[in-house]
């Protein structure tokens, strides 16, 4: 018996089918306030604190537009090439569901605050860099709902669960929906595309101020569209998996559901119009609700709101206040780096741009900023599933440990060690590098003393170096880094043993 | 001219006030006599849904002590009001006249009763309605029916009738209504009392349990247009919190009312509500009041507005489609009435037997009404079709302001039917309004004012006076002459023949 989920393989998928990808995503803006109330829009409050008449829905309470979430949402459009509506409402999208205060949405319709846009999207391939181009169908304003946990119960969801506990700080946080037009042609590369595209909107984001996408802290969240055509026929039937939090998770997305669908079609099955819930743990999705059962949102005009009519003069004033642009920046800086395309896009892909950038423009030279930005925190950002700026190391901190290194005071090893503390949560350079008593070992007596012990432990080895084979040191040097716990400069140790030993190199 | 204190429930508010203010009487006196009133009177009527006795009291008392301590008060202050009970005020049960609202007291104060507490008016408690405005005859309040003080057999028309009968019965000198599709005007006209409905956008609607948002609109009620428009005048003006508030300078209602001078203006006869369907006493008494206004020195026309045939129509698909949303979040899961929660059963089960158990007939209705005017497949045919007509029904109002300064017609198509009549036929009941609803949809301002009693019946007929959006202060300049007109051929207020209770 076929369950919910069998599939095959993904190249086989590919071999047969054609995917097209549509992308919804959800980013939580980042305004002081509310969408529709002052109440302040901070993370990790106790729950039920930022809340106030309006935005828990209270009878009689009335929303008032936040006109800076207006603003993000404009600058956003136009650095996705949109037009900007002359004239837009909002509209309430009507559904009883206990994290919605009011039982609607207040959300925009038919009359999308920015449409038909564009987003250019770069994706490494074996035959080098091959640029995609998304298009935008609209950018529009939105409230997010409150925050249900459902306690007891084996899945965590609402169904089995003993009850349920609703945080509503987080009803009514301004959010932005950006919906793609339906993406088609990508191939074996739609996965990737999917998530250069997600990757590169983040970016943008970022780069206009108007959210800092804590990934993590669930600010973005994405709703693929998968449908699989054969080629030269029509799009077939599309899912929608829910809840893409991650971009990993947006690439594997797209990659389990072309393997499931295609499964689904090879065994002569019809793929059925439905949400999806994708699992981080599994990498795979259930079926949600059907959309053929679809709920009837009952979409009408906000009548408690008046509508959003931006004037040109404005719209151009904040276009003339667009930073530069995450692609145009990336070809600035390979320019000005000079680097090889390798080495860039491994830049890249690590989400290290930014950061190598600030690094650079704090003191740190190219070459360590790269490596340390894409070699050892990528590895622990990777070990640890969460993107590389999340680990709480900032340029600043690069800048400090390089002249820590700079000056002796620190080696490369220990340098590992002052990230660690940074990572744990220890405190900055200096106060992880006295908390832990992180000291380069630089006493000469100290450390001939540490050599002379080394050295007697191993005559053998001494032996092989007086015999002229002086690479046989390398053992001496790593007993004195171990008797003086990595705090020594082991090139100094070797230069004073050989020294000791009368050898040279 | 002292106030006889067994006298001080039947003065107007700004006899009142000025009586407060020059220290012949307190607002404690005042308030007292009041609550006395109402702790005499409203068994029989009843007009309160809450009584606020200590709290006005307290209030009261603090005016007195302010003015002693000779601070300078506004032209209100230290006058007692009877607060409809769809108007949020801080600690005190709101429940719009249904179940579903039992026990909830709101942790905010509205923005008129906001306004009403800087101008020192001393509220005396919270009225009755039909539950969340729907009705026209306080028939449909889950708290049992509000009787008209000139009859209690008989409706005190509704929405508003708990507000309307609070002032006919002398329970209050000053009353707050909201005004949808007549809610302040029919129960004026019914019980001999003044009501005004602002221009939409007027008087802020913070925290006005929404009915229909796009036709909502608080305001003040009373026995004499003066009255009227000194309340008017203190709950109006833009509110940041009201997005659709009109950001403008509220006409001058005041010195409109103490202008009391048509001469000059144009009054406008709409030629559609009048004739088949209005009783031969109303249109009598309308007919009569067009002459005082001749006589007066206005010129009266007759203009015609066909598109008003349809607005009973576009009304009740819009009204309904907006309340099946506004009373969406009614679900019993952070305030009022919970039901069914044994904790086996769902959360949408819970959500299903609270509203089933909370709601009543009339509401339940509109609900579904409009439930299905907004579905999918639908909405053009009846939301987008309603919106339509109500485009046309304002550019007949544009278009008959063109030829007249203010438009009349009688308020209400009969005076006071009898409790439990319509209350079974919902189209007769929605007939009551048809003549104030245009106003509604097109967003204008519009009074009722007493002009007499119906000679078959004997009771309170209301002409109503419409004017265009933001020119709230030409309702006051005729009412006002009109009124005077009236209480010179009477010798007294009309609510002065309303039998004793």
């Amino acid at each position: 018996m076929s369950t919910d989920h069998d599939t095959i393989p993904f190249d086989e998928a590919i071999a047969v089918f054609d995917p097209v990808l549509g992308l919804e995503t959800h980013v939580e803006l980042g305004t002081a306030s509310k969408m529709w109330c002052g109440c302040p829009t901070e993370f990790g409050a106790d729950a039920n604190t930022q809340v106030c008449p309006v935005c828990l829905g209270l009878p009689g309470s009335m929303p008032v537009v936040n006109a800076a979430a207006v603003e993000s949402t404009i600058r956003m459009g136009l650095a996705l090439n949109c037009s900007i509506a002359e004239w837009c409402r909002f509209a309430r999208k009507n559904y009883f569901y206990p994290d919605m205060p009011k039982d609607y949405q207040i959300s925009q319709y038919d009359e999308p605050l920015c449409f038909d846009g564009y987003l250019d999207v770069t994706v490494e391939t074996d035959d080098g860099p091959r640029e995609f181009r998304v298009e935008i169908e609209r950018v529009h304003m939105e409230e997010d709902t409150g925050k249900l946990t459902h306690t007891g119960g084996a899945t965590g969801r609402i169904h089995g669960a003993d009850y349920s506990l609703v945080d509503y700080n987080r009803a009514g946080i301004p959010l932005i929906e950006i919906v793609t037009k339906p993406v088609a042609g990508a191939g074996a590369l739609a996965p990737q595309v999917a998530r250069a595209y997600v990757t590169e909107l983040r970016d943008l984001m970022r780069a206009l101020g108007v959210s800092d996408v804590r990934m993590e802290e669930g600010s973005l969240r994405c709703d693929v569209n998968v449908s699989l055509a054969r080629p030269g026929e029509p799009w077939g039937t599309r899912s929608e998996t829910k809840n893409v939090n991650s971009l990993r998770s947006v690439e594997r997305a797209v990659h389990s559901e072309i393997e499931r669908q295609a499964h689904v079609l090879l065994n002569g099955g019809r793929v059925v119009q439905e949400t999806r819930h994708f699992h981080e743990d599994t990498g795979r999705s259930t079926s949600g609700r059907s959309k053929e059962q679809a709920e009837d949102y009952r979409y009408f005009p906000e009548p408690d709101l008046v509508p959003v009519a931006p004037s040109r003069e404005w719209v151009e004033e904040l276009r003339g206040t667009l930073p530069e642009n995450p692609s145009v920046k990336r070809a600035r800086l390979r320019a000005e780096w000079g680097i090889s395309d390798h080495d860039f896009q491994t830049i890249v892909n690590a989400g290290a741009l930014d950061l190598v950038e600030e690094s650079i423009a704090a003191g740190v030279d190219q070459a360590a900023a790269r490596k340390w930005w894409t070699g050892e925190l990528t590895r622990v950002a990777n070990d640890r599933e969460i993107e590389l700026d999340a680990l709480g190391v900032t340029p600043a901190h690069i800048a400090r440990i390089e002249a820590l290194l700079a000056d002796g005071s620190l080696s490369d090893k220990l340098a590992r060690q002052v990230f660690e503390g940074i990572i744990a949560g220890e405190g900055d350079v200096d106060a992880v590098v006295s908390g832990r008593g992180l000291v380069v070992v630089s006493d000469d007596s100290a450390l001939l003393e540490a050599i002379d012990v080394a050295l007697a432990e191993q005559p053998d080895v001494v032996e092989k170096i007086q015999g002229g084979k002086v690479q046989a040191a390398g053992a001496i040097v790593g007993a004195v880094m171990k008797a003086t716990r990595g705090q020594a400069d082991a090139a100094k140790v070797r230069t004073l043993l050989l020294e000791r030993l009368g050898v040279s190199e | 001219m002292a106030v006889m204190e067994d006298d001080l429930v039947r003065q107007d508010a700004a006899t009142l006030a000025s009586a407060i203010a020059r220290g012949e009487v307190s607002s404690e006196e005042v308030t007292r006599a009041h609550l006395d009133r109402i702790a005499e009177v409203d068994g029989e009527v009843h007009a309160f849904l809450h009584v606020l006795n200590d709290e006005a009291m307290e209030s009261a008392r603090a005016i007195d002590a302010r003015r002693a301590a000779g601070e300078r008060l506004g032209p209100l202050a230290g006058v007692p009001l009877a607060l409809k009970d769809v108007l949020t005020m801080t600690g005190v049960p709101t429940t719009c006249g249904s179940r579903i609202l039992e026990g909830w007291r709101p942790p905010y104060d509205s923005t008129v009763v906001e306004r009403l507490r800087a101008a020192d008016v001393v509220i005396l408690g919270k009225t009755n309605m039909d539950e969340f405005a729907m009705g026209s005859s306080t028939e449909h309040s889950a708290y049992g029916p509000t009787r008209n003080p000139w009859d209690l057999e008989r409706i005190p028309g509704g929405s508003g009738g708990g507000s309307a009968a609070a002032l006919a019965a002398f329970e209050a000198p000053l009353a707050i209504g909201t005004d949808t599709g007549g809610s302040i005007r029919q129960p004026a006209s019914v019980t001999g009392t003044v009501g005004v409905k602002p221009t939409y956008g007027g008087v802020s609607r913070y925290g006005l349990v929404a009915l229909a948002s796009s036709l909502d609109q608080p305001g003040p009620c009373a026995r004499t247009v003066l009255d009227t428009a000194l309340l008017h005048a203190a709950i109006a003006g833009h509110d940041p919190r009201d997005s659709t508030s009109i950001q403008a300078p509220v006409p001058d209602v005041v010195a409109a009312a103490r202008q009391a001078d048509v001469r000059g203006m144009r009054v406008g006869l709409v030629r559609e509500l009048s004739g088949e369907g209005y009783q031969t006493g109303v249109s009598q008494r309308f007919d009569e009041a067009v002459k005082i206004l001749t006589d007066l020195g206005a010129e009266v026309v007759e203009v015609s507005c066909p598109n008003f045939e349809y607005a009973l129509a576009a009304y009740y698909l819009i009204l309904p489609s907006e309340a099946s949303s506004n009373l969406a979040r009614f679900d019993g899961m952070r305030y009022g009435l919970r039901e069914g929660d044994d904790g086996a059963r769902s959360v949408e089960e819970v959500m299903a037997l609270t509203r089933e158990a909370g709601f009543g007939p009339e509401v339940k209705r509109r609900i579904m009404i409009g439930t299905y005017a907004l579905s999918s497949g639908y909405y053009d045919a009846y939301y987008g079709s309603a919106q339509k007509v109500r485009t046309l029904i304002t550019r007949d109002f544009e278009a008959a302001f063109t030829q007249a300064d203010v438009l009349i017609s009688p308020t209400a198509p009969t005076t006071a039917f009898k409790i439990g009549d319509k209350v079974d036929d919902p189209l007769a009941m929605y007939l009551n309004d048809i003549a104030t609803i245009p106003v509604n949809l097109a967003g204008n301002a519009a009074m009722s004012l007493p002009v007499g009693l119906a000679p078959e019946d004997g009771l309170p007929v209301g002409l109503q006076v419409m004017a265009p959006p933001m020119a709230d202060d030409r309702l006051y300049r005729v009412g006002s002459a009109l009124e005077a007109a009236l209480v010179d051929r009477w010798g007294h207020l009309l609510i002065e023949e309303a039998p004793q209770l």
